[in-house]
């Protein structure tokens, strides 16, 4: 019997450990399923090193104008003003726009010249959650100025389904 | 089906700084949402929006999902001879549309 025991006891744990991980390996794929994994502050950091090469942005000269508070994340207005001369020498090459928490975190890159006049671009984006918005200024001489938002969504976009 | 509006000013000093608001009309479905019965639905977007005026390349923007729908986008640029601003959005699923201004620089 009690020979018999020790036999059983470890394939019996071994059957619990075996299911509670295919439970859990379950639950696992289940949660991924339902919602798209989030942009996570890393991947935030991951597509700004993509444009910033390394470099840590300064901050000023450039301005990021969102609603602190929006009601619906759909669209929410967003404008990016850059401080800059616009001469062939000194002027804004691109503007790019980031999320946290959307499940992407590009939001848009805009590409601009000594042309611009005003380096200012206004357009509207989704946010699914409330989150903080990055805005990277790429100047002709190679240096990074950065501005950031905390934005408060009350209805997230992305979310609803359709039939 | 799909079409664009844009506004452009018909006239201008040479030198001055305009203003050009463009709109298209399209779902942007982000490819991060799912249907009721649980079916994925595909990516459709806007990629890329280019602006020449008489030819020269002045704006360019990439677009991505977080992009609402129907794009709205407003940006500037100098007035500097007569001549047609041209706009092209490219997207998925061979998405192509394109608009054209005239501009009278004085």
């Amino acid at each position: 019997m009690t020979k018999r025991a020790s036999i059983l006891s470890p394939t019996r744990r071994h059957f619990l450990t075996g299911a509670g991980s295919a439970i859990g390996g379950l639950g696992a794929i289940r949660i991924l399923a339902v919602s798209p994994a989030l942009a996570t502050p890393e991947t935030l950091a991951s597509a700004m090193r993509e444009v910033t090469k390394g470099v840590t942005p300064q901050p000023g000269k450039i301005k990021l104008e969102i609603p602190p508070l929006v009601e619906n994340g759909n669209s929410v207005p967003l404008t990016v003003t850059v401080d800059s001369p616009l001469t062939e020498a000194d002027h804004v090459k691109s503007i790019h726009v980031f999320n946290e928490k959307n499940p992407q975190p590009n939001v848009a890159s805009f590409h601009l010249g000594p042309r611009a006049g005003r380096a200012s671009v206004t357009t509207r984006i989704r946010l699914a959650d409330s989150q903080m918005v990055v805005a990277i200024a790429q100047m002709s001489d190679g240096s990074l100025w950065s501005d950031r938002a905390q934005v408060i969504v009350t209805i997230a976009a992305c979310v609803e389904e359709i039939n | 089906m799909a079409n664009a509006i844009i506004k452009v000013p018909k006239t201008a000093r040479r030198g001055e700084v305009i203003e050009i608001k463009t709109l298209v009309s399209h779902i942007m479905e982000t490819g991060f949402r799912y249907s009721t019965t649980g079916t994925h639905i595909p990516r459709d977007i806007i990629t890329q929006l280019v602006c020449r005026y008489n030819g020269t390349e002045i704006f360019r923007a990439d677009l991505y999902p977080a992009i609402a729908a129907n794009p709205f986008i407003t940006f500037f640029t100098t007035a500097t001879e007569s001549g047609t601003i041209e706009f092209q959005w490219t997207g998925d699923n061979g998405f192509s549309e394109r608009a054209s201004a005239k501009i009278d620089v004085e």
